[in-house]
Formats: C-alpha cells, sequence, structure tokens
C-alpha cells in the first residue's frame, strides 16, 4: 500500500492576507487617482504620433561639425564625472572622520545627519539649486554632483573606518604615536583600498548622472539634448542619445572588466 | 638611550610627488572642460542673488491652499511611482520567464540550449539592456513630448527603466538559487510553470520582493526627479517655484521631500526585514 501523504493546504496569514489587500487597494488607488491617459496611450493616433515621432530621429544627424560638438560635450559630461567625483572623494574622506566617532559622539551624530542631509536630497534638485548659485553651465552640474556624491562617499567610508579591527591603531598609540600618525599608519592602509573602490564605483554612477543634469540646465550631453529637443531638431536629438547610450556602454564595461580584474 | 623616532624621512616620497604631479597635469584639461570656476561662487553677482533666495526660504511657505496643493502633488508623486512601478513588475516577468536559463528544457537534455531557445533568449536579454540603459529622465523627456506635460509620462518612462532592471535582476536572482530541484520537476515531466512555482520561486521569494520594495523606494526619488521635465508630481511644483525664485515654497517642498524619502526609506527596509 503506498503511504498516504497529509495535505497540507497553504495557510495564508490574516496579516499578511491584510497586507496583500492593502497594498492590492493601493496600487489601484494608484492608477485611479492619476488620470491616466488610458484611451490616448493606445488609440491609433497615439501610435500614429509616437510612430511619427521615432521616424523623426532617423537618421540621426551625423555631419562632422555635430559629431565634434557631441564629441567635446561627451568630454564635458566625463570631465564633470570625473572632477565631481574628485571633490566628493577629498571632502567626504575628511567628513568620514568625525562621522566614524573619531571626535567624539556629538561629532559623529552631526556629521552624520549633514552626510545623510546630502545624500537624501538627489542631484538634480542640487543642480536646481546651484544653477541660481553659479548660473547655467558645467560648473552647476560639478558642484552637483560633489555634494551629492559627498553625502554618500562620507557614509560609506565613515562606515569602512568604523568595521575597522583597532588593535593596530591602538597599538601605536601605547606605543607613544601621535593620534594623527597612528591613524595614518595603520587605521589608513587598511581602508584605503575599500575607499578606493567606493569612489570608483560611484565614479561610475556619475556618469550615468552627469549624462542627464544637463537636462535642468547643467551641461554636457544633457544639455544639449534638451536644446536640440526644444527646437524639434530630432536627428540632432538622436545622435545626443546614441552618444549618452555608448557612454554608458563604454563605461560600463571599462568597470567590468576593471572589477574583474581587481578582483581575480 | 632611547632611540630616535621623531621624524624619519618619507622613504617614497619621490614617488609620491611624482605621482601627486601627474595627477595634477591630467586633471587640468578636466578642470577646464568642467569649467570649474570655485571663485564664480564667491563673486558679487551671485553671493547676492544666493543670498536672497537663501532669505526667502524663511518663514517656509506654509498656507493653507499651498499646503493642500503640495499633499495633492506629494500623493501624486507616489502613485506615479506606484503605478509605474507596477507596470514594469507586468512586463518584466513575461521578459524574466523568457531570460532565465535554469528554466531552459532544451539545455537540461542536450547540455546546450536549442538555436532558437538561444535565439528568443538573447533577445530577451538585449531587450532588457535596451530598456534600461536608456536613463529614466530621457523617457520622461521624449514621452511627454509624445503625452504632452502630466503623469502618464512619469508612469510609462519608470515602467519602461524600471522594467529593464527588474527584469534583469530577476533573472539573475531565479538563476542563482540552487537549479537542482528545478531540473528535478523538470526532468520527471514538469510543466516549465510549475517547475517555476514549485522548485524556482519557495527559494527565492522573499529576495525578489525585497528587491521590488528597494526599487519602489528608488522609483519614488525618480518620480520626484522626473517631475522636473514636466510629469508631475512634487518635482514639476519645484521646478515651477525654483524658475519663480519662491524661496519659501522651494523649501517646505525639500521639508516635504525628505520626509518622503524618509518614509519610502523606512517601509521598504521595514518590508526587508520582515522578509530576509
Amino acid at each position: 500500500m503506498p503511504p498516504t501523504y497529509a495535505q497540507h493546504q497553504p495557510v495564508i496569514q490574516p496579516a499578511i492576507l491584510a497586507f496583500l489587500l492593502s497594498l492590492l487597494g493601493f496600487i489601484f488607488a494608484s492608477f485611479y487617482s492619476l488620470d491616466l491617459q488610458w484611451r490616448a496611450l493606445f488609440s491609433g493616433t497615439a501610435i500614429h504620433t509616437s510612430a511619427d515621432f521615432f521616424h523623426g530621429f532617423l537618421p540621426p544627424a551625423l555631419t562632422h561639425a555635430f559629431l565634434l560638438k557631441v564629441g567635446q560635450a561627451t568630454l564635458e559630461t566625463l570631465a564633470m564625472s570625473a572632477v565631481g567625483t574628485g571633490i566628493a572623494c577629498f571632502f567626504g574622506s575628511a567628513l568620514a572622520l568625525p562621522a566614524s566617532g573619531r571626535l567624539g559622539t556629538w561629532a559623529r551624530r552631526a556629521t552624520r545627519l549633514l552626510l545623510n542631509l546630502l545624500r537624501s536630497i538627489p542631484e538634480l534638485v542640487w543642480a536646481l539649486i546651484l544653477l541660481i548659485a553659479v548660473g547655467l553651465g558645467p560648473f552647476a552640474g560639478t558642484l552637483a554632483l560633489a555634494v551629492h556624491t559627498t553625502g554618500v562617499l562620507g557614509r560609506l567610508m565613515a562606515d569602512a573606518l568604523e568595521n575597522l579591527p583597532t588593535e593596530m591603531e591602538a597599538s601605536l598609540q601605547v606605543n607613544d604615536a601621535s593620534p594623527a600618525a597612528a591613524f595614518c599608519y595603520a587605521a589608513l592602509p587598511q581602508v584605503l583600498p575599500q575607499w578606493m573602490s567606493y569612489t570608483l564605483y560611484r565614479w561610475e554612477n556619475n556618469i550615468r548622472a552627469a549624462a542627464v543634469l544637463g537636462i535642468v540646465g547643467a551641461g554636457g550631453l544633457g544639455q544639449m539634448l534638451k536644446f536640440h529637443l526644444a527646437l524639434f531638431q530630432m536627428q540632432e536629438a538622436a545622435t545626443v542619445i546614441i552618444a549618452t547610450l555608448l557612454l554608458i556602454a563604454l563605461v560600463d564595461s571599462a568597470s567590468f572588466k576593471l572589477r574583474h580584474q581587481f578582483s581575480a | 638611550m632611547s632611540a630616535d623616532f621623531s621624524c624619519p624621512p618619507d622613504p617614497a616620497w619621490r614617488s609620491r610627488v611624482t605621482a601627486l604631479l601627474i595627477a595634477l597635469i591630467v586633471l587640468w584639461p578636466l578642470l577646464v572642460a568642467s569649467e570649474f570656476k570655485p571663485w564664480q561662487l564667491f563673486d558679487k553677482q551671485s553671493l547676492d542673488a544666493t543670498g536672497h533666495f537663501l532669505r526667502g526660504f524663511f518663514p517656509p511657505a506654509h498656507s493653507k491652499e499651498f499646503l493642500l496643493l503640495l499633499l495633492e502633488a506629494t500623493w501624486q508623486t507616489i502613485a506615479i511611482a506606484t503605478a509605474g512601478l507596477t507596470l514594469a513588475l507586468l512586463a518584466a516577468i513575461p521578459f524574466t520567464l523568457l531570460a532565465t536559463e535554469t528554466l531552459s528544457i532544451s539545455r537540461l537534455e542536450s547540455g546546450h540550449m536549442r538555436f532558437i531557445s538561444l535565439l528568443i533568449r538573447q533577445t530577451a536579454r538585449w531587450i532588457l539592456v535596451l530598456l534600461r540603459s536608456v536613463p529614466e529622465l530621457v523617457w520622461a523627456l521624449l514621452l511627454v513630448r509624445i503625452f504632452g506635460l502630466g503623469p502618464t509620462a512619469g508612469v510609462l518612462a519608470i515602467a519602461l527603466t524600471y522594467s529593464g532592471m527588474l527584469g534583469k535582476v530577476y533573472a539573475e536572482i531565479l538563476e542563482s538559487s540552487d537549479a537542482r530541484t528545478t531540473q528535478v520537476l523538470l526532468r520527471n515531466g514538469s510543466g516549465r510553470l510549475a517547475a517555476l512555482c514549485y522548485g524556482v520561486l519557495p527559494a527565492t521569494a522573499a529576495e525578489l520582493v525585497s528587491y521590488t520594495a528597494f526599487r519602489w523606494e528608488c522609483a519614488i526619488r525618480g518620480s520626484v526627479v522626473m517631475g522636473f521635465v514636466g510629469a508631475g508630481g512634487i518635482g514639476q511644483r519645484m521646478d515651477e517655484s525654483m524658475k519663480m525664485l519662491a524661496g519659501d515654497e522651494v523649501f517646505t517642498m525639500l521639508l516635504v521631500f525628505l520626509l518622503l524619502v524618509a518614509c519610502a526609506d523606512f517601509v521598504s527596509s521595514f518590508l526587508r526585514k520582515r522578509l530576509v
């Protein structure tokens, strides 16, 4: 006789059921309140307009002079991201010291609050605010990247510092080294590789961010895209989008290779 | 006699100085290209403009109509993120099923996939790559041209970008789980969907949901930012106030925005803690 198995019906706990139902209600409320133009979305005219719109992109503008301009904007985007990340690396590591609790609990709390504040406001919002201070152009974008990334890097670097084993630094200090020297010769060499990898990772992120920052007027490829779209020069806009995609793909593959090399 | 530890010369100073100089020389064109002019921050005109704008921050705008307007815009932002993510999920699931290698029957039998399966799988992956490589802001910018100002463009932009991200990461999560259960089910004649539901999903469900919650949090940030190109929500209002240099309104919105991000962060980390 084959053994009989008790059939276990899956039991859904009431709390989970309530959660799922409220999630469903939440999603439904979202769709309901948004006044989406479903009809426009699936009507023949919308498909027609979209087709027309994307057809306008062809062929991308490939004149020599224009490509030169796109190249320049690409370089500008790269420069914005590199300089922004560099500044952020400097200030982030400077703020990581108080944020890791080396200068007392209160300094730690205050610095962490500042870092959180810098980090929670996205680059684009920073760019909008900084546009008022420094005017249109890549400098505003660079600063925006720097400010936001300082928040991110400062926190990551402080966490790395806090997670260090403390014995080496303590032993240097017991043997009469000054706190600064103990930090430089015991803690710093240990965290430096991690700090570098965080910085490189953020740089990769920032190249993507820099490519779109220009849409609010902060220089680079984004500004060009916005400009040509505003003038309905679709073919030029198409070239800029392709350049953006190429830049992102290039950065992705480069960082993928670099990481493989370092981890191997 | 105590040894003299006072100031040992740095044995590597020569290479350090050289590296610094080379870095500066390489950095120079970058500084030029990014129009790095810090003194611009401190010239009189920009200091005046900034000071004027910052002075306008206090007191933050708190009239009743404005707060009501802001509440509506905040809800719109949340709704755009939620609706966009729901659509992204609906699109990502079929792509995930197409792209996941663990569910390949032909690979199971012969060790390598049939050509057609491989082709379909690779096509699905390339579509996902294409969807997520275009930044959401660029999608929004383009869609605003088609659907006009308002939330439709925002919802679609999030749906397009995030379906690419979700599809890719879901497939990776499914493939990283132990494949043996699924293989046993498939070998014994179970269908692919049943193999997915009883083989892969029980092991990966928590991770899948937790990643989705994380993406929802990202979508809220994204939907604020997309407002700047006219896709509705709190971002659009912030852009308008910024253009009118209404500092008090901007300040209130920044506060609300920080609160919103903190709440989303809290909700998603709460969910993730409960799950994993």
